[in-house]
């Protein structure tokens, strides 16, 4: 079938015509060549589309299909050509295990233990101030690595820029007062001085015509049935924005946690854990939504040193 | 000095295999080999790569790379890493005149003003879909077939860490755009951050600058892990996912004469080399037509990201959804401890399970040893039916994430079904165990039945019956004929020289 030729280096093995290893995989080559070929023309006349096509400024789509299609055909065409048109084989090679000889590994295995004992002999000492050194020389190497990154959290989750008296501002930086909302409408608020805060976002709801309690001890923190709540959600801080009058109910659009208004934003449903803190309200002299004091409690997410 | 000399009549003459008239290939590898002895690795042109379609799956997961790399560059030449508000001025009307970050605007930009701009973001977009999922089902082919076992588990270790790496850039170039669907991804991601026991605000802080969404830091600082570090690291590490398959040949299935101690396919150069460039083409074509026709993260409906606004089904990238469906049906378990809160309803699933996640894959390899006691080598594939136990416990995980992925869905399900979402999350909190359980139990027994059956791997080839004068039969097999299929012949060695003439 094959004929081996020795040469002084390399084996030569020449294969002969007829084998049957070396015929194309194709039954009908010269069919095959042509749908080949085919192919090859069809992949060009895409190419020339998509040349057409950038010059023209023409649609995404059309780019897309012209130099798609294009690709697509030729490497069809390559894989046919390969699969059908080369010698079809099977072809074969020798494996040879991984594992070196006993010998190889006795000798592999005698270098670095005698070479090894020779750097230690005698100077365990030396080893441990060694290890000693790189133990300090990696721990400080980490302090420009992270340390440097961002600023310590200190206590700043613990509070927000909510203070006793802030206005209730939109997103547009407007004062909200009391006439503004009506019932069942919800507003994004801020404290004065920090519009677009991540952490100081809070929903105000106008809940109801008439003031409600939330919680026993937060009798007045709901003049003229207006609520807030803070608006990042407990689970993972998410901007709680759903509001369903109905249902009196905010969502979370991430992972679905409900709560409920009446109730001090207890959750009712999804992986909530904690309720949302609630901003206690006034309504000054001159009409304008304030907030009493700050939020009694961190909000948003849970973290370790929360207590 | 002689060799000196012999250099030197090579250097005049070309070198000795290269008599001036020998062709201008053969002057040139001549030329090199004079200067790196390439001649001496040729036997690489011979290796051979088995023809089962599951060794393409590897193959695509390292072309769309191959695209990801080229589209990401192209990518850099117009994306701004910057959370900086900018007034934006282009074409697309809805945002005129709005703020936006010039992460944002830069990557309208590229989508409204660039020329091909938008095909080869969305093929870009499009590319890291294919590369995560290739990856993944080639894990899968590498775990049904016990692929991973000894010599192979270094490579195993390496693919894990490729899928790893893959999602993480992932995610990395999904936030970069900086529109309300990844800010958002970002914020979580935050959190997620926040709730690690003792070091979590601290980490959370130096990551992002701060409390979130952080003095801007963490756009420039994902931009040079998405487009340098990450990619650097994923090329180095096909290199040598890559040089192990050479050093340890492929896997096989049995049969057709593929044993322990041979492969048996087509050899490197020419028939895979053709075959294999004209699979990147077509992954390539397909990725541009994807690109081209079919939208995909179209930042400019979800609007600039602004951490109070919010928009209805927030869902992640595919490769995350089992993350974000764990977090879904996790039970609301805040726990406290010595005054400290321990935020379990993320901490589970978010950390502490793809933790084990990963670790599993890892260990894998070496639990499967230690609990069948077998510590030879092997390169003959499993068939999966014959290892009924792996088999199951590969189903049952491939069940499990596929389940967690499903309910990164649960608002989506109610919606279209039009049942309560707590209907919907206590369903998914049941099958999500019961499933795996029933695939794994079911797989098992399907296992166990298919491999009583004995199947011959080597097929028949037709037969001739012809009538003797006498009256009797006989039956001749028909001569090998091209289109047999490779069974039908012995593999033999990869001729050096082919003998056209
Ligand atoms: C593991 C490999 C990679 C994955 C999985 C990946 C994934 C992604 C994804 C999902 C996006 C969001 C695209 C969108 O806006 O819809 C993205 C954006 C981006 N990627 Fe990659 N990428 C990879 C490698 C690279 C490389 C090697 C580069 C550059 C050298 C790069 C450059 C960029 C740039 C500049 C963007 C932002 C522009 C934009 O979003 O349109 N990426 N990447
Ligand atoms: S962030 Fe609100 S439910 Fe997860």
């Amino acid at each position: 079938m094959t004929e081996v030729t020795e040469t002084t280096e390399a084996t030569v093995v020449t294969g002969n015509s007829n084998d049957p290893h070396l015929q194309p995989a194709s039954v009908h080559p010269k069919r095959t060549e042509k749908v080949v070929a085919a192919f090859i023309v069809l992949a060009a006349a895409g190419f020339a589309t998509y040349g057409a096509t950038y010059w023209q400024g023409g649609s995404a789509q059309l780019q897309g299909a012209s130099l798609g299609i294009g690709l697509v055909l030729l490497g069809i065409a390559l894989a046919a050509w390969g699969k059908y048109l080369l010698p079809r084989g099977p072809f074969m090679e020798a494996r040879h295990p991984m594992r070196s000889s006993d010998e190889e590994r006795a000798r592999m295995a005698n270098a670095v233990i005698e070479r090894g004992r020779l750097v230690m002999h005698r100077r365990g000492f030396l080893g441990k101030l060694l290890a000693a050194a790189g133990a300090i020389m990696g721990i400080v190497v980490a302090f420009p690595v992270i340390r440097s990154l961002g600023p310590l959290p200190k206590k700043s989750l613990d509070s927000t820029d909510w203070l006793p008296g802030s206005y209730l501002v939109t997103a547009q930086g407007l004062r909200v007062k009391a006439s503004d909302v009506e019932v069942g409408g919800i507003v994004t608020v801020f404290p004065v001085g920090h519009v677009g805060n991540a952490m100081d976002q809070t929903v105000l709801i106008h809940a109801s015509a008439v003031p409600f309690t939330t919680m026993p001890g937060r009798e007045s923190w709901t003049p003229e049935g207006y609520v807030a709540y803070s608006k990042v959600c407990t689970h993972l801080g998410c901007p709680v924005g759903l509001y369903q009058h109905q249902t009196q109910q905010l969502l979370c659009p991430c992972h679905q946690s409900v709560f409920n208004i009446l109730d001090g934003a207890e959750p009712q449903f999804g992986p909530a854990p904690r309720p949302l803190p609630q901003l206690p309200l006034y309504i000054d002299t001159a009409g304008y939504l304030r907030s009493q004091s700050g939020y009694d409690q961190p909000v948003g997410p849970g973290f370790w040193e929360r207590s | 000095m002689s060799d000196d000399l012999a250099a030197s009549a090579d250097l005049t003459t070309g070198g000795d295999r290269t008599p001036a008239s020998a062709s201008v290939v053969d002057r040139l590898l001549g030329w090199a080999d004079d200067r790196l002895g390439i001649a001496k690795g040729s036997e690489l042109l011979d290796k051979i790569f088995p023809d089962h379609w599951s060794f393409l799956l590897g193959e695509i997961a390292l072309y769309s790379f191959v695209v990801l790399v080229l589209t990401g560059i192209y990518l850099t030449l117009y994306f701004v890493p910057s959370t900086k508000d900018v007034i934006y001025h282009g074409p697309y009307l809805p945002l005129k005149g709005k703020a936006v970050s010039e992460a944002y605007a830069s990557t309208l930009k590229i989508s409204f003003q660039v020329r091909s701009g938008l095909v080869i973001r969305q093929m870009h977009h499009w590319a890291a879909d294919v590369f995560v999922g290739s990856i993944a089902v080639h894990m899968m082919r590498i775990f049904f077939t016990g692929a991973f076992r000894k010599p192979r588990e270094i490579n195993w270790l390496v693919g894990v860490t490729l899928l790893m790496l893959a999602i993480v850039n992932g995610f990395l170039g999904y936030s970069l755009p900086y529109d309300l669907v990844s800010g958002a991804g970002l914020r979580i991601m935050y959190s997620i951050v926040l709730s690690i026991p003792l070091v979590g605000s601290y980490l959370a802080f130096f990551l992002f600058g701060g409390s979130f969404p952080g003095n801007g830091v963490i756009e420039p600082q994902m931009f040079i892990m998405h487009v340098l570090i990450l990619p650097l690291v994923i090329i180095a590490l096909i290199a040598v996912h890559l040089g192990l398959l050479v050093k340890q040949k492929h896997t096989q299935f049995p049969g057709h004469g593929a044993t322990e101690d041979n492969v048996v396919g087509s050899p490197l150069y020419p028939v895979f080399l053709a075959k294999t460039l004209g699979l990147f083409l077509i992954v390539t074509g397909i990725l541009w037509a994807l690109g081209g026709l079919v939208q995909i993260n179209p930042i400019w409906q979800f609007g600039p990201y602004r951490p109070y606004k919010v928009t209805y089904a927030v869902q992640p990238d595919w490769y995350m959804g089992w993350l974000d469906g764990a977090l879904r049906i996790m039970p609301s378990w805040e726990a406290t401890f010595l005054g400290h809160t321990i935020p379990l309803e993320v901490l589970l699933p978010a950390v502490v399970f793809p933790g084990l996640t990963f670790t599993l894959f890892y260990a894998w390899p070496f639990i499967e040893a230690k609990f069948t006691g077998d510590r030879a080598s092997h390169n003959l594939a499993d068939l999966p039916r014959h290892r009924p136990k792996r088999t199951a416990v590969g189903a049952a995980g491939v069940a499990l994430y596929f389940m967690l992925f499903a309910a990164s869905s649960t608002d989506v399900m109610a919606n279209f079904f039009k049942v309560p979402l707590n209907t919907v999350l206590w369903t998914f909190r049941i099958t999500v165990i019961a499933v795996p359980v029933a695939v794994g139990l079911l797989t098992y027994q399907i296992c166990r039945e298919l491999s009583a059956i004995p199947v011959s791997r080597e097929p028949k080839r037709p037969v001739v019956i012809l009538r003797t004068e006498e009256g009797g039969y006989v039956m001749e097999e028909t001569p090998i004929r091209p289109g047999d299929g490779p069974g039908e012949i012995a593999p033999v060695a990869v001729p050096t020289r082919v003998g056209i003439e």
